[in-house]
């Protein structure tokens, strides 16, 4: 009788694996944004008229701006998982490239943002909801950081002839990561920017 | 049945490679897990060296050997390098890495290179803690604020380090909860995994969804000392209990990530030494996953003083007590098994049955703590100090003892000295209940604990509690001397010496890189002890 | 009940706890002896007396009713300690009616008592006995802790909130307070008392400001100083003897010459000694923190002359 195929062998059973691991790794970035956005509930119920009146300090039109640009970015992720998924490993560049630079774009902005703040007077320590603020924008921009790092290399990986319609792994799991990030951005956006 | 070491072409099976190299860049979950268990012992021996000193200083009433501000220092490295260094990954990282995959009938871990990724990121953490030695902490291992937040040490990198380790922890977690549930052998169902993976299983789940957020609230304590953020800055707004509320749901949650392993071990061990079926095998499974998801209701019962409203009072202690009645299940069913069974003592089995007992009386603590009168009273005093090393020492260390000599022979190949293992077990067990007994009659009479100074009421059980402390240490070296030896001239192991029914005991001692040849084809739970065509003698 | 903790409950609510806690250790004794006994007795009545006779054991996996009731028993069992933990801790959410209101606010590290009619303490509480007293706690800079054993009651002293925690002291007596939160170098010596005073010493304390008991009448004026300081906490920063502690050391300080932060040198005169108490910021001394707190409403100007006495005498 021949030998039953091991986990580590068979391509179905490893791209299953690698989604149940993204997954499970979202939700510990769930959890750790989780505290966070607690942080947030508390604070806020605590001190409404404080972030009523501080949050109308944030630049919404740079937030909105930012917001279309990781949607955007995000469209472009989809475009390029269904490019590989045909198998077209130069189109998964462009749009991976793409994204990159969106990422890249969405960072430009935060800093514009941040630096437009620091020259307002507002910084972390200045109340508890600056406090908030630079601790979630700042984190969830490291975290874009970082997944403009993993998909930059997906490109080097197609660009080096590793990745086909049989083998889409990384960049299915770099996209769900992607969209992840930018989930988190559309929660920040209403409870930081928006809600009075 | 498999062959017995020697067969496979090399003697030393996974062991076999050699250099530096090897080790370092391994993606074999076993030497990982090797390397995971030498460096979390390092740790235990460090941190019991800190104990030890502590509890020199205790024998005296006042300040002797060195100055309050350094004994202060020295409970936070114990507890900071017990916990984070040593009880937290040991079992999991260590024996964990090692048997999992083997217990699976598996080749390796789901990411063997992420495996590899979390050992280093161990190191760096580790190495950030020991950098952060410069300016050591002296807030105690909970690190409450305001305290934390202006104290003159360097906690901004020892938090980072622990939120490196963390790191460590979240993908070690990850790692298995992706092995249990894709790269089990065929026919190994849910029902026929051995209790070892179920208890992991419950753990990385515990250390998946806690850790990250025990990573933020280090993350926003270093922030407060390097950029003056105000979430536990009262001055500003902020709330000093926050840090509490976020600290403990990560750090209740994770005494089960300390616990459920070790349990695992003794559902392991207390059948085969038995020769006879674990009795309850789903009521102990699914207990696991009971304690985690109840674990995570009811860090507030660390807080009943701190100021929560009765209401929230009332709450956590509600749910504190209904931890209690899946641990319960585990103890009886241990017990069960052993009814009519055929019971030999060799020194896996007697840790084992150490940890049902010790850890027992630990349990049974707990409800003074859970319950809202008495806890007020005992809070912060050595109650808690007693009822945490009963649980901690008295059950995780046990079981970690347990696990350590049951899969020592497959492991390395090589058999123990059961005369020296047992007069060994014989200090610690003694060693461990002079020296922490005697801290719950301290504890009642009003002690305080972190008391580097205490009135001379309490001197009888300190100077107690210290000589208890040193036969343990005293029992701990001559474990360690032992395995030390066995390593070096013991006996050449069989493929199963235990005669045990797991897959890990179907491989060669100790295993071929490869852990198995075929990969085996599983048609019955590993529990089949004393049926008829069980293995013979 | 008192004996089996080796110290009374100097309360009604304390010998409450105290039924609970035997209660709990009843409870827990039981299945200690319980589970424990059934493991020694299975282990040594089941253990293998022939080496080849272990392939005997008959193959039991479970028994649901057996199951059934050692969950649904242990369910009942922590129910009932819960539900009773639970009614004798409401206790303490009930304010007293009539009580002695008393502020106490811990620092680092020491506790400042506040009265109602405005006078202060450091380190030490006069109540009337047989009445409630309730304490309303805050704290200055970190988080404290008070902790009266003999009560079996303690609560969080936490800076930015105030807590409350009642007490009833049957008897006249001294009570000891512990810091129970880990709060620096001085938590282990940050000790305070509660002196419970029956209705007659009560009075008396009422009207003189500074009596308390054990002064002397004529008590020589360094042995007070000496008295105090060791009241307010002065020696958890400040050493006499041995090794130097986070305040300066005040062996032979008085005529010494002290270099201060920004490089001037004064000596410790009477004067340098006196402002040190209340106005410890005006100068401080190099090497040193500034952290130490001010006794400007604490002590009186006599009682801060008799510091100055004490602190000459030491050579």
């Amino acid at each position: 009788m021949s030998a039953p195929q091991d986990g580590h062998n068979d391509p179905a059973v490893a791209f299953e694996a690698a989604k149940l691991g993204v997954w499970t790794f979202l939700a510990t970035e769930v959890l750790l944004f989780g505290a966070l956005f607690t942080a947030y509930t508390v604070y806020r119920a605590k001190f409404p008229e404080l972030f009523q009146a501080e949050h109308l300090k944030l630049n919404r039109i740079l937030g909105t701006l930012n917001t279309v640009v990781l949607l955007t970015s995000s469209l472009t992720v989809v475009l390029g998982v269904d490019a590989i998924r045909r198998g077209k490993a130069r189109l998964l560049q462009l749009y991976y490239g793409a994204t990159v630079l969106l990422g890249g774009a969405f960072l430009c902005v935060k800093y514009i943002e941040w630096t437009e703040e620091f020259h307002h007077g507002l910084f972390p320590d200045t109340n508890i909801f600056f406090s908030l603020y630079f601790m979630m924008t700042g984190l969830h921009g490291i975290h874009v950081f970082l997944g403009m790092c993993v998909l930059t290399y997906v490109v080097v990986l197609a660009g080096r002839g590793r990745l086909s319609a049989d083998y889409t792994t990384p960049v299915e799991m770099s996209g769900l990561y992607w969209h992840f990030v930018d989930l988190v951005w559309i929660y920040l956006l209403p409870l930081l920017y928006l809600i009075g | 049945m498999e062959p017995v070491s020697g067969e496979s072409g090399s003697e030393r099976g996974y062991l076999a490679e050699r250099g530096w190299r090897s080790w370092a860049y391994t993606m074999d979950h076993k030497r990982i897990g090797l390397m995971y268990l030498l460096t979390t012992i390092a740790f235990f021996f460090i941190g019991g060296v800190f104990a030890l000193l502590l509890r020199l200083e205790l024998l005296s009433p006042q300040a002797k050997y060195f100055s309050n501000h350094t004994y202060n220092v020295f409970f936070t490295l114990h507890g900071a390098m017990m916990i984070f260094l040593f009880i937290i990954p040991a079992i999991p990282s260590g024996l964990g890495n090692f048997f999992i995959p083997m217990q699976l009938g598996a080749r390796d871990v789901a990411f063997p290179r992420l495996n590899l990724a979390s050992y280093w990121i161990f190191v760096a953490g580790f190495l950030v803690v020991i950098a952060s030695l410069v300016s050591p902490m002296d807030t105690g291992w909970t690190f409450y604020t305001p305290y934390s937040a202006k104290t003159g040490a360097a906690v901004a990198t020892l938090s980072f380090g622990i939120f490196l380790i963390g790191m460590s922890s979240i993908l070690t977690g990850l790692n298995f909860i992706v092995t249990i549930h894709k790269l089990r052998a065929p026919g190994m169902t849910w029902h026929r995994m051995p209790l070892f993976i179920w208890g992991m299983y419950a753990t990385s789940i515990i250390q998946v969804v806690a850790t990250p957020v025990v990573g933020v609230t280090f993350l926003l304590l270093a922030m407060e000392r390097l950029l003056g953020v105000v979430f536990f800055d009262p001055a500003k707004g902020g709330d000093p209990v926050l840090f509490q509320h976020f600290f403990w749901f990560y750090s209740h949650p994770v005494v089960y990530v300390m616990i459920l392993p070790a349990m695992g071990i003794v559902s392991e061990v207390i059948p085969v030494f038995s020769r006879k079926p674990i009795f309850g095998y789903k009521a102990i499974a699914y207990s696991s996953l009971a304690i985690a998801f109840i674990g995570f209701l009811v860090w507030g019962h660390h807080m009943f003083t701190s100021g929560m409203s009765p209401l929230a009072n009332a709450l956590f202690s509600f749910l504190t007590f209904f931890v209690a009645v899946p641990t319960a299940v585990k103890v009886f069913n241990w017990i069960a098994t052993l009814y009519k069974g055929s019971i030999t003592f060799e020194s896996p089995m007697l840790y084992a049955l150490t940890f049902i007992g010790l850890f027992i009386i630990g349990g049974l603590t707990g409800p003074f703590l859970g319950a809202l009168a008495t806890d007020v009273q005992l809070h912060d005093t050595y109650f808690v100090v007693a009822h945490f090393h009963y649980t901690m020492m008295g059950g995780t260390v046990m079981g970690f003892f347990a696990g350590l000599h049951y899969w020592f022979p497959k492991m390395t190949g090589r058999m123990l000295n059961e005369k020296v293992a047992r007069i060994a077990w014989a200090l610690v067990v003694v060693g461990f209940n002079v020296t922490f007994f005697t801290m719950f009659i301290a504890g009642v009479r009003g002690m305080p604990r972190r008391y580097a100074e205490y009135l001379p009421r309490f001197h009888a059980e300190n100077v107690i509690s210290t000589a208890g402390a040193f036969l343990l240490a005293i029992g701990i070296l001559v474990l360690f001397w032992n395995l030390w030896q066995g390593l070096r001239k013991g006996a050449r192991a069989p493929g199963n010496p235990w005669r045990a029914l797991s897959l890990e005991w179907q491989t060669a001692s100790p295993p071929d890189t490869e852990n198995f040849h075929e990969i085996p084809e599983v048609t019955d739970w590993p529990y089949g002890y004393g049926k008829p065509k069980g293995p013979a003698a | 009940m008192g004996k089996v903790f080796a110290f009374g409950a100097a309360s009604g609510h304390a010998a409450r706890v105290d039924a609970v806690f035997l209660m709990i250790l009843v409870i827990g004794g039981f299945f200690f002896f319980l589970t424990q006994g059934m493991l020694i007795y299975f282990a040594v009545k089941y253990r293998r007396r022939r080496p080849d006779r272990d392939n005997e054991t008959p193959q039991i996996t479970g028994n649901h009713l057996l199951e059934f009731f050692w969950i649904a028993i242990p369910s009942l069992v922590v129910l009932a300690i819960f539900y009773y933990g639970w009614r004798v801790y409401s206790d303490l959410n009930i304010s007293p009616v009539g009580a002695t209101e008393v502020y106490v606010n811990a620092r680092q590290w020491l506790y400042e008592v506040k009265y109602p009619d405005g006078r202060t303490a450091l380190n030490e509480i006069h109540v009337p006995a047989g009445k409630p007293v309730k304490f309303i706690l805050s704290s200055s800079d970190v988080i404290h802790g008070f902790y009266l054993p003999d009560f079996r009651v303690k609560m969080d002293m936490i800076p930015g909130r105030t807590t409350t925690l009642w007490v009833q002291p049957d008897k006249p007596g001294r009570y000891q307070i512990y810091c129970t939160v880990y709060c620096g170098d001085g938590h282990s010596t940050m000790l305070a008392q509660m002196i419970a005073m029956d209705a007659h010493g009560y009075a008396e304390w009422q009207e003189h400001r500074q009596e308390e008991a054990g002064e002397k009448e004529h008590e020589p004026l360094a042995e007070r100083g000496e008295r105090i300081m060791r009241k307010a906490g002065c020696f958890n920063c400040h050493a006499v003897e041995g090794p130097e502690k986070i305040g300066p050391d005040l062996k032979g300080v008085y005529g010494r010459k002290v270099a201060l932060e920004g490089g001037r040198t004064v000596v410790a005169d009477e004067e340098y000694l006196r402002e040190s108490i209340v106005d410890p910021g005006a100068k401080i001394v190099k090497g040193h923190p500034n952290v130490m707190p001010t006794f400007k409403t604490t002590l009186s100007p006599g009682d801060v002359d008799a510091v100055v006495a004490y602190l000459k005498t030491l050579k």
